[in-house]
C-alpha cells in the first residue's frame, strides 16, 4: 500500500459504479449522488442499464452502470469519462474501459477476478488491464467478497444473503475516498430499509467496514475533496430523474388547472417509469389505466379529454408510431392532449435502453393529412417538470395535442431539484364554454383571435354536441365535404398552432452573443452543449448556444437569431432532423451539422473538438 | 330542467339521418332513443361514442354528447370517457367490422375489464361503408367483393367472443324486433359493467336478407327463442317447444310428446356465474335449434370505473397529501439554508 496519502482538491469528479445487474450498483450510485447533493455539490447522473432482463452473471450483457458527476457548480452532464470506477467484476471493467480517463482510479473486487470470471467476460489472458490497454490507471484491488463475508459473520448473515451487501462495502470505500462520513450516509440507508431492520443492520455494518478498510489500508494513493459551491440556492431539495419530473409536471398542471389527471399508457422502455410513478400517486387523485396496447392508451386519453380531464399518454418511439392516427383524431376533434415520447434508439425496436433524438420528424409530421400539433422538448431531467407543465398548459388553453419529447438520457438521469412552489407557476385557463354562450353555440365555434374552439364538457346542459374525425363546416359544425370549407378549416387548424408562437418564450442565446459560431441544439443534449460552449468561451473562443425547447411552432424570433450568425452548427443525436426542419422553416440559412447516432449522449470533448475545427476553418 | 321528463324525441338531433333507405339501423336508432327516455337519462349526462362504419354515424343523430372517432377504437375511447366521468351514461355504437376486426383487441379488453359501457353491436355481417367486403362475422363461403369465390374463414360469434373475454352481460336481438331490442337496451343500461347487445341488422345493399331465416315474421317464433330470466325456455308459434339438456347438449323437445311436460323444460337463469349454459344457448344456430334472443347472460361483477374511484379513495384514506408539494416534501429531501 502507498505510503503517502494526499488529498486531491477537485472542482468536479466523475465516478462510475459498475457491476452485474444484480449487484445493486444503481442503488449505491443513487445514494452517493444524493449524499453529495446534500453536502452542497451539484450532481448529474446517468444510469446505464443492460437491455437484457437477466443476462448470465458475470457477462458483458449483464453489466449495469451508474455514472455521476459531482462538482461545486455548473454540473450539467454526468461527465464524459470517469475519474473513479468501481468494477465489481471483469465484465464491468471491460464494459467501461473506454470510458476511463488515463490516470483514473479503478477499484475492483479482486475475489471476482478469478480465471473463471475472466473467461465469462471473454478475456483471453490473465491480465485484463494489459489486455484492455489500461496501463496508466491506478488499480485498487480489494477482496470485497471475502471481506463482506467476514464482516457479516457475527451477524449470522451468510451465503448469498451476505453477498447482497457487497455494494455497501464499495459505497463505504468510496465514501472514504471522497471524505464523506458514514454518519452522512446512514439516513439514506435508514430510509431505504426502514421496513427491514435486519437488512439495515447488515448494510450499515458492511458500509462501516468498507469505510474503515479504506482508512486503515490507505487503499488509494490519494483521497479527494470536491469543492462545494460557496453560495447555494436556498430551499428544500430532492433528487429527481427526468421521468419522475415529467410525472410531477403533469400532476402540477392538473392541480393548477383544477382538473383531474388521467394517464392512459402501455409499458415501454424507457417511458414506463412515468406510468409507474403516476400509478402510485393515487393520493393526489391521479387516474391511470394500463391499456392493452399503445393505441388504446392514447384512445382512452382522448376519451378522458373529451370527458373533461387533463389527459395524457406516455410512450417511446415505436409507441408514437402506433399512436399516429389517434393524434390525428385529437387534432381534428381539437381536444387537449399531452403525448410524451421518451425517445430511444430506433428504428423499430432499435436500442430500447439507449438514448436518441430521432423521433423529431415523427412528432412533427408522422400523421396523415395536414395535421399540425405542438411539439416541445425538455432539456434536462429537472426541465422535464417545467416542460410537462407547459405542454399541459398549451394543450388545455389551445385545445390541441402537444407532443413532449424527452429521451432516455434525461429520463433516467437525475439531478438535485428544488421542490417547486406552484404559486410561482402561471395559471392554466382552458377555454371553457360559459352559460351565456349557449344560444347558437357550436362545437367548432372559435375565438377568432386565437382560433381556439371552446370546451364543453359532457354533463353541462345546453351544450350537447358531437365532434369527430370527419371534417366539419366552419360555421355550422356539421359534417362537410365542401372543398372551400376544407381549405378554411385546414387554415384555421394551422393558424391555431402558429398563433401559439405568441405564447411561448423567445429563443435565447447564451455564451458569447458576438460569437463566431452559433451552436444549435434541442432537448436532452443541453447539458453537453452548454458545457462545451462554456469550455470554448473559457479558452477564449467565441461561441454561442441557442437551444430549442419549442419546436412547433418555433419561437417567433427564430429567424432573427439564426440570421445573425455566419456559422451555425446544429448538433443532434440523429442524422439531422432539426437541421432539416429549420432549413424548411427559415429559408436562406446555411447550417452545418454535428450528428451522432450511437445510443449514447454527446461527449463534451467531441463537441469542443468540432467547434474548434469550425472556428479554425 | 332537472325534473324534465325527456321523450324519445328529445334524444333526436337535428342532423339528417344518412343511412340508406330501408337500412336496419333506423330501427336500432329509434329503439335507442326510446330506451334512453324510458331510462330517464338526460341528454347532457349521456355520451354516445362510436368508431367508423355505417353504424358508427349514429352519434350524429343523437341530441346527447357524442364522439365519432376512428376505426375500431370506440371501446378504448369510451373507456376513457367512463373512467374520466363515471357519472355519464356511456354508450358505444359499433358494427361487426369496427368491433370485431380492427377493434377486436379493444373490445375484448373493455369487456374483460368490465367497464360500465353499453355496447350496441350492429351485426350485418358485411363492411357496408367501404362497399361490400366480408367481415369477421361473414359466414364461411359467402361471396363478397373481396371473396368472389366465397370466404374461406370461419366467423366469430360475438356472444362466444364476449363470454370468452369474461363478459358478464350479453343480449341479442334482431333489428325488426323493436320491442326485444328496446328491452335488451334497457337491461344493458341497468347492468353495471360492460354490456354487449348484438343486434342482427339487415344491410339492404350488400347482405339484404342475410338474417331472413330468423327475422322473417312468419317463421320467427319457430326459429328463435326469446330468453327471459326466471322463465321456462319455451318457444314456437304454438308455445309447445322447449329446450332440455341431453347430456352436455341442448335439445329441442315438444311439450306433450314422449311424456315431456313444462316441468322438464330448462329455466333460464341469466344471473348464473358459470357461463357454460349461457355459451350453449348463445351458440344455438340451426341444426334444429332456435336462435337465442333476449338477455342471455346478466351477471354482477366488480365494475372497472368504480374500482378506479374506489382505489383512489382507499389510498387517500391512508395518505394525507393532496397537493404535489406536500407529497414531494414528504419524500427524501434536504434543505439548504
Amino acid at each position: 500500500m502507498a505510503v503517502h496519502e494526499k488529498v486531491k482538491e477537485l472542482d468536479s469528479v466523475v465516478i462510475r459504479f459498475s457491476g452485474d445487474s444484480g449487484d445493486g450498483m444503481q442503488l449505491v450510485g443513487n445514494i452517493f449522488s444524493n449524499l453529495s447533493a446534500t453536502l452542497g455539490n451539484e450532481i448529474s447522473t446517468f444510469p446505464d442499464y443492460p437491455a437484457e432482463m437477466r443476462a448470465p452473471q458475470g457477462t458483458l450483457g449483464g453489466v449495469s452502470g451508474f455514472q455521476v458527476q459531482i462538482g461545486a457548480k455548473n454540473v450539467y452532464t454526468p461527465g464524459d469519462k470517469a475519474d473513479v470506477l468501481i468494477a465489481m467484476n471483469p465484465a464491468a471493467l471491460k464494459a467501461n474501459a473506454k470510458s476511463l480517463k488515463p490516470h483514473s482510479v479503478v477499484i475492483i473486487d479482486e475475489d471476482s477476478f478469478t480465471d473463471k470470471d475472466l473467461k465469462k467476460a471473454d478475456f483471453k489472458t490473465e491480465n485484463p488491464f494489459e489486455e484492455l490497454g489500461l496501463t496508466q490507471i491506478q488499480v485498487v484491488p480489494t477482496p470485497i467478497t471475502n471481506l463482506v463475508k467476514l464482516s457479516l459473520e457475527g451477524l449470522g448473515v451468510e451465503g448469498k444473503a451476505a453477498l447482497r451487501s457487497k455494494n455497501m462495502f464499495a459505497l463505504g470505500l468510496v465514501c472514504w475516498l471522497f471524505n464523506r462520513s458514514i454518519e452522512s450516509v446512514t439516513p439514506f440507508l435508514e430510509a431505504k430499509f426502514a421496513k427491514k431492520p435486519a437488512v439495515l443492520q447488515a448494510n450499515l455494518k458492511v458500509l462501516n467496514d468498507g469505510f474503515n478498510y479504506g482508512a486503515n489500508t490507505h487503499a488509494s494513493i490519494s483521497t479527494y475533496h470536491v469543492e462545494v459551491a460557496e453560495e447555494q440556492e436556498k430551499g428544500i431539495f430532492t433528487d429527481v430523474n427526468g421521468n419522475n419530473a415529467t410525472a410531477y409536471g403533469l400532476v402540477a398542471a392538473a392541480e393548477k388547472a383544477g382538473l383531474e389527471l388521467f394517464l392512459g399508457s402501455y409499458p415501454i422502455t424507457p417511458a414506463t417509469d412515468i406510468l409507474h410513478e403516476l400509478s402510485k400517486r393515487k393520493e393526489l387523485g391521479v387516474k391511470t389505466v394500463q391499456c392493452e396496447d399503445e393505441i388504446a392508451a392514447i384512445c382512452t386519453a382522448i376519451g378522458a379529454s373529451f370527458a373533461g380531464d387533463l389527459a395524457v399518454t406516455t410512450t417511446s418511439g415505436p409507441g408514437l408510431a402506433l399512436k399516429g392516427e389517434a393524434i390525428g383524431l385529437a387534432v381534428m376533434a381539437e381536444l387537449p392532449l399531452v403525448i410524451i415520447d421518451v425517445q430511444r434508439g430506433g428504428p423499430s425496436t432499435g436500442l430500447p435502453t439507449k438514448t436518441e433524438q430521432a423521433d423529431l420528424m415523427q412528432a412533427l409530421y408522422g400523421r396523415n393529412g395536414e395535421s399540425p400539433a405542438v411539439v416541445v422538448a425538455a432539456k434536462t431531467p429537472t426541465d422535464c417538470f417545467d416542460m410537462a407543465f407547459y405542454a399541459s398548459k398549451i394543450a388545455l388553453e389551445h385545445m390541441t395535442p402537444v407532443i413532449l419529447l424527452t429521451d432516455g438520457f434525461i429520463a433516467n438521469g437525475s439531478s438535485a431539484w428544488k421542490i417547486p412552489n406552484l404559486d410561482d407557476y402561471p395559471a392554466i385557463n382552458p377555454p371553457y364554454v360559459s352559460a351565456d354562450m349557449a344560444e347558437g353555440w357550436k362545437p367548432y365555434k372559435r375565438n377568432e383571435e386565437t382560433m381556439v374552439r371552446y370546451w364543453a364538457k359532457p354533463g353541462i346542459p345546453g351544450f350537447e354536441h358531437r365532434v369527430g374525425g370527419l371534417e366539419k363546416d366552419y360555421d355550422t359544425s356539421v359534417i362537410s365535404t365542401d372543398p372551400a370549407n376544407h381549405q378554411k378549416m385546414t387554415n384555421a387548424r394551422q393558424a391555431k398552432i402558429d398563433n401559439i408562437a405568441n405564447f411561448i418564450p423567445a429563443l435565447e442565446v447564451e455564451g458569447n452573443p458576438e460569437a463566431d459560431v452559433l451552436v444549435v441544439g434541442w432537448g436532452g443534449t443541453y447539458g453537453h452543449l452548454h458545457t462545451a460552449v462554456e469550455k470554448m468561451n473559457e479558452s477564449g473562443k467565441k461561441v454561442a448556444l441557442a437551444h430549442f425547447q419549442y419546436i412547433n411552432p418555433l419561437p417567433a424570433n427564430t429567424a432573427e437569431v439564426l440570421k445573425k450568425y455566419k456559422k451555425i452548427v446544429v448538433c443532434e443525436i440523429n442524422m439531422g432532423q432539426l437541421a432539416g426542419h429549420l432549413r424548411m422553416k427559415v429559408p436562406g440559412i446555411q447550417l452545418e451539422q454535428f450528428n451522432k447516432v450511437q445510443g449514447q449522449p454527446f461527449m463534451v470533448s467531441e463537441l469542443v473538438d468540432c467547434f474548434t475545427k469550425l472556428i479554425e476553418e | 330542467m332537472e325534473n324534465k321528463q325527456y321523450t324519445a324525441g328529445d334524444f333526436k338531433s337535428a342532423a339528417k339521418v344518412t343511412w340508406c333507405p330501408g337500412c336496419g339501423d333506423f330501427a336500432i336508432l329509434s329503439s335507442l332513443q326510446k330506451a334512453m327516455a324510458e331510462l330517464k337519462l338526460t341528454p347532457e349526462n349521456t355520451a354516445v361514442i362510436s368508431g367508423i362504419g355505417c353504424s358508427s354515424r349514429l352519434p350524429y343523430f343523437m341530441a346527447t354528447y357524442g364522439f365519432h372517432t376512428i376505426h375500431g377504437r370506440g371501446s378504448a375511447i369510451a373507456t376513457g370517457v367512463k373512467v374520466a366521468n363515471p357519472d355519464l351514461s356511456v354508450w358505444q355504437i359499433t358494427g361487426d367490422g369496427d368491433c370485431l376486426a380492427i377493434g377486436g383487441n379493444h373490445f375484448i379488453h373493455a369487456v374483460r375489464r368490465n367497464v360500465d359501457l353499453n355496447i350496441i353491436l350492429m351485426n350485418n355481417k358485411i363492411y357496408g361503408l367501404t362497399k361490400g367486403q366480408y367481415s369477421p362475422t361473414t359466414e364461411r363461403g359467402y361471396v363478397t367483393k373481396t371473396s368472389p369465390y366465397g370466404t374461406i374463414e370461419d366467423p366469430f360469434v360475438p356472444a362466444e367472443l364476449t363470454m370468452g373475454a369474461r363478459g358478464n352481460f350479453f343480449a341479442r336481438s334482431i333489428d325488426v324486433d323493436l320491442s326485444t331490442t328496446f328491452d335488451c337496451m334497457i337491461e344493458a343500461a341497468k347492468h353495471k359493467g360492460a354490456s354487449v347487445v348484438e343486434v342482427l341488422q339487415n344491410c339492404v345493399i350488400f347482405t339484404d336478407g342475410v338474417h331472413d331465416y330468423y327475422s322473417d315474421k312468419e317463421t320467427r317464433p319457430d326459429r328463435t327463442i326469446l330468453l327471459k330470466h326466471g322463465e321456462k325456455m319455451i318457444f314456437g308459434a304454438n308455445r309447445d317447444k322447449g329446450l332440455v339438456l341431453d347430456g352436455l347438449k341442448l335439445k329441442v323437445v315438444t311439450i306433450g310428446e314422449n311424456g315431456i311436460t313444462q316441468e322438464d323444460i330448462l329455466t333460464h337463469d341469466a344471473t348464473e356465474a358459470d357461463n357454460a349454459l349461457h355459451y350453449k344457448l348463445a351458440l344455438m344456430h340451426n341444426e334444429g335449434l332456435p336462435l337465442a334472443i333476449g338477455v342471455i347472460r346478466n351477471v354482477e361483477a366488480p365494475v372497472y370505473d368504480q374500482e378506479v374511484k374506489a382505489q383512489i379513495a382507499e389510498v387517500q384514506a391512508n395518505k394525507p397529501q393532496r397537493k404535489l408539494r406536500d407529497f414531494l416534501l414528504s419524500g427524501e429531501t434536504w434543505e439548504v439554508k
